[in-house]
C-alpha cells in the first residue's frame, strides 16, 4: 500500500508573528521556518505504518516555493521514501492546493492519503476534506487513531464532545490530530541518507490547474491588544477584585 | 440573497452554536434557511424554527443522516445549495469537517473561522493563532464560510418559521459510523459557559482537576485545559482550549498552572477577564492577564474555594 502525505512549509510555531507595517501580510523575513507540526505527525504516522508492513512506500509531497526542499528532506530524514516539490511563488488557497494534489493522487495512485488537519498559518482546515472531495474518497478527519485492516481504515477522531470512530472504505483521506502520535527525531545518519533520496521538482504551472484565488486579502492587521494588568498578592485580593472591580462573579 | 446555515444538533436539541451563525448570517443580510440533517430530527427542527432571523427550515431526516457523516452531508449541501449566495456552518469540529467538502464540491474557496462580517462579501479571520487578523473579499458566485461562534451573540428565540421536508436521502457510501464516546457533565459547555476555570501541566494529573471542580460548583462554571494537561491524560481532548482546541471568551477565564503558550492564547484572549494563577512570576500568561496572581495552586485553589 502507498500512502501520500502532503506537507507544508510553515513559520516555526514557536514564532511570534509580526503583522507588516502596511498592513499587506506578517513579516516572515528572517524568521525560521519549519515542517508544519500536523504534517509532522502524519508523516510519522505514515512511516510508522510502513514500519509495521502496512505500508509498501511513503512519498511526500509540498506545493509552495523553492525553500519547501527543506522541509521536503526533513520529511524524507523522517523516513518517507520519495518526495515531490510543486514549485510555485503564487499564495496558493487551499482548494487550489487540494485541486494539484488531487492531480498528485491521479498519478501516484495511494491507497491512503494522510494530512495535516491544518496549517499553523492560516490555520484554514480545508485541505484534507477538499481533497477527500475533488477525488470522491471518504475522509477522517482530526485523527488520534488510525487502524489499517481488510482494505478499510478506521478512524478515531477527536470532536467537540469526545472520540467518534467511523470507517472508512480505502483508499481515504486521513486528516492528523496532535495526539495521533509523537513523531521522533531525525538521527544523524537518517538525515544524511536523506539527501540521497530522489526529491522531484515540477511546477505547479504544468497541471493545468487554474491557480488563481477568488479571495483577494484586502489588509492584515494585528490583534487588538490587552490592558496590562494587575498583580494581586492574595486570594482575598483576588476574589475582591473579581467582586467589587471586574463584577464577575 | 438567501443563506443556507447548516444547523447542528443531536437530533433533539440545537447547539448552542448554531444561533450565534444564525446572528453572523443576519449580518450579511438576506432570508436565512436553516438546514437540519438528521434522524429523527424533529425535536431539533422545530427549535431551529424558533430562532429569530430563520425565514425557513429545511428538514432532512433519513437513517443516512443520523450521524451526520460530511460525505453524506455534504452531497446534501451540494444539492440543496447551488441556488444559495451563502452556506455557512458554525466552526465546530461538525462544520470544520463538512464545510470544506461542500466548498470543493461547488468548486469555490472557503473563509474559515469568520468573526466579523464586513459587507456580503468582505469577512474578518484571525491567522496565525490569531496573531493576525485578515480582511478577505470573496467573489465566488456562492461564499462558503464557517463562524467562530464566540464572536457572535446568539440570537433570541420567539420565532416561528415554516418547516419544510426535503426528499434527499443519499447515502454516499464511504464511510460508515461505528462508535462515540461523548463526554457526559453536569457543567455548562465551554463554548457556552459564562466562566471557564481551566488547568494546565501545573495540575500534575487528573485526580487533581477536583481542585478545580469545586470551584467551577460554586461560580457555574465550565472546565478547560491547555494542550499538555490533555496529551498526558489527566482530561478527556473535548476540554482543550487554544489554536487547535475549543474557541471560548467568557466573562471570566481563570488559567492555573498553564503557562501561556501562543496557541493557548489563541483559543481565550478575548475572554473578558482573565486570571491566571501560576507560581513562575515570568509565565507568559500573565502578560495577557488582568488579574495575576503568583502561587502555588495547591494552596490558592483551595483558598479560592472556601472564600467564595
Ligand atoms: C501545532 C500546535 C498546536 C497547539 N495547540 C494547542 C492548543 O490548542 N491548546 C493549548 O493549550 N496548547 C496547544 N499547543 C501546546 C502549547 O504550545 C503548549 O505546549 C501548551 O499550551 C503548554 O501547556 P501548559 O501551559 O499546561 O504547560 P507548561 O507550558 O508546561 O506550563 C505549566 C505551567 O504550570 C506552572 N506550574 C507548575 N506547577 C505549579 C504549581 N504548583 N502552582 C502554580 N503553577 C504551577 C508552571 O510555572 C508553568 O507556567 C499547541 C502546540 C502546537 C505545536
Amino acid at each position: 500500500m502507498k500512502i501520500l502525505v502532503p506537507v507544508k512549509r510553515v513559520v516555526d510555531y514557536n514564532v511570534k508573528v509580526r503583522v507588516k507595517a502596511d498592513q499587506t501580510g506578517v513579516d516572515l523575513a528572517n524568521v525560521k521556518m519549519s515542517l508544519n507540526p500536523f504534517c509532522e505527525i502524519a508523516v510519522e504516522e505514515a512511516v510508522r505504518l510502513k514500519e509495521a508492513g502496512i505500508a509498501t512506500e511513503v512519498v511526500v509531497v509540498s506545493i509552495g516555493q523553492s525553500g519547501a526542499q527543506e522541509q521536503l528532506r526533513t520529511a524524507l530524514a523522517l523516513g518517507a521514501d520519495r518526495a515531490i516539490l510543486i514549485e510555485t511563488e503564487l499564495n496558493l488557497d487551499s482548494l487550489q492546493v487540494a485541486k494539484l494534489l488531487a492531480k498528485v493522487v491521479g498519478t501516484e495512485q495511494p491507497q491512503l492519503v494522510i494530512i495535516g488537519k491544518q496549517a499553523i498559518d492560516s490555520d484554514n482546515n480545508q485541505t484534507g476534506q477538499m481533497l477527500a472531495a475533488l477525488t470522491g474518497m471518504g475522509q477522517g478527519t482530526f485523527a488520534s487513531k488510525v487502524v489499517v485492516a481488510d482494505g478499510k481504515v478506521a478512524v478515531t477522531r477527536e470532536i467537540d464532545g469526545g472520540l467518534q470512530t467511523v470507517s472508512l472504505k480505502l483508499p481515504a483521506v486521513v486528516s492528523t490530530d496532535l495526539r495521533l502520535n509523537e513523531p521522533r527525531y531525525a538521527s544523524l545518519p537518517n538525515i544524511m541518507k536523506a539527501k540521497k533520496k530522489p526529491l522531484d521538482i515540477v511546477t505547479a504551472d504544468s497541471f493545468g490547474v487554474v491557480l488563481q484565488s477568488q479571495v483577494k486579502t484586502l489588509k492584515v492587521a494585528a490583534p487588538a491588544v490587552r490592558q496590562a494588568g494587575v498583580m494581586v498578592d492574595s486570594v482575598d485580593a483576588l476574589v475582591a477584585k473579581l467582586k467589587q472591580e471586574a463584577k464577575v462573579i | 440573497m438567501a443563506i443556507l446555515i447548516i444547523a447542528e444538533h443531536n437530533q433533539q436539541a440545537l447547539k448552542a452554536d448554531t444561533a450565534k451563525t444564525v446572528a453572523a448570517a443576519t449580518k450579511i443580510g438576506g432570508d436565512i434557511h436553516l438546514l437540519v440533517a438528521g434522524f429523527q430530527c424533529g425535536a431539533a427542527a422545530a427549535e431551529a424554527a424558533t430562532l429569530a432571523g430563520v425565514t425557513k427550515v429545511l428538514v432532512a431526516d433519513a437513517a443516512c443522516y443520523q450521524h451526520q457523516l460530511a460525505e453524506n452531508v455534504a452531497a446534501l449541501v451540494v444539492e440543496l445549495g447551488r441556488d444559495y449566495s451563502h452556506i455557512l456552518a458554525a466552526a465546530t469540529t461538525h462544520g470544520k469537517n463538512c464545510l470544506p467538502r461542500v466548498a470543493a464540491l461547488l468548486d469555490v474557496a472557503q473563509i474559515s473561522d469568520v468573526i466579523a462580517v464586513e459587507s456580503a462579501d468582505t469577512f474578518v479571520r484571525p491567522i496565525y493563532a490569531g496573531n493576525a487578523i485578515a480582511t478577505v473579499q470573496s467573489s465566488d458566485a456562492i461564499k462558503v464560510l464557517t463562524v467562530r461562534s464566540s464572536a457572535f451573540d446568539a440570537v433570541a428565540n420567539g420565532n416561528a418559521a415554516p418547516i419544510e421536508a426535503v426528499a434527499q436521502a443519499t447515502d454516499a457510501g464511504l464511510s460508515v459510523f461505528v462508535s462515540e464516546e461523548l463526554t457526559k457533565s453536569e457543567r455548562p459547555e465551554l463554548t457556552a459557559a459564562k466562566i471557564i476555570i481551566s488547568g494546565g501541566r501545573g495540575m500534575q494529573n487528573g485526580d487533581n482537576f477536583k481542585l478545580l471542580e469545586g470551584i467551577a460548583d460554586k461560580l457555574n462554571a465550565a472546565i478547560g485545559a491547555s494542550r499538555a494537561a490533555v496529551d498526558a491524560g489527566f482530561v478527556p481532548n473535548d476540554m482543550q482550549v487554544g489554536q487547535t482546541g475549543k474557541i471560548v471568551a467568557p466573562d471570566l477565564y481563570i488559567a492555573v498552572g498553564i503557562s501561556g503558550a501562543i496557541q493557548h492564547l489563541a483559543g481565550m484572549k478575548d475572554s473578558k477577564v482573565i486570571v491566571a494563577i501560576n507560581k513562575d512570576a515570568e509565565a507568559p500568561i500573565f502578560q495577557v492577564a488582568d488579574y495575576g496572581l503568583v502561587a502555588d495552586l495547591f494552596v490558592a485553589l483551595p483558598e479560592l474555594e472556601a472564600k467564595l
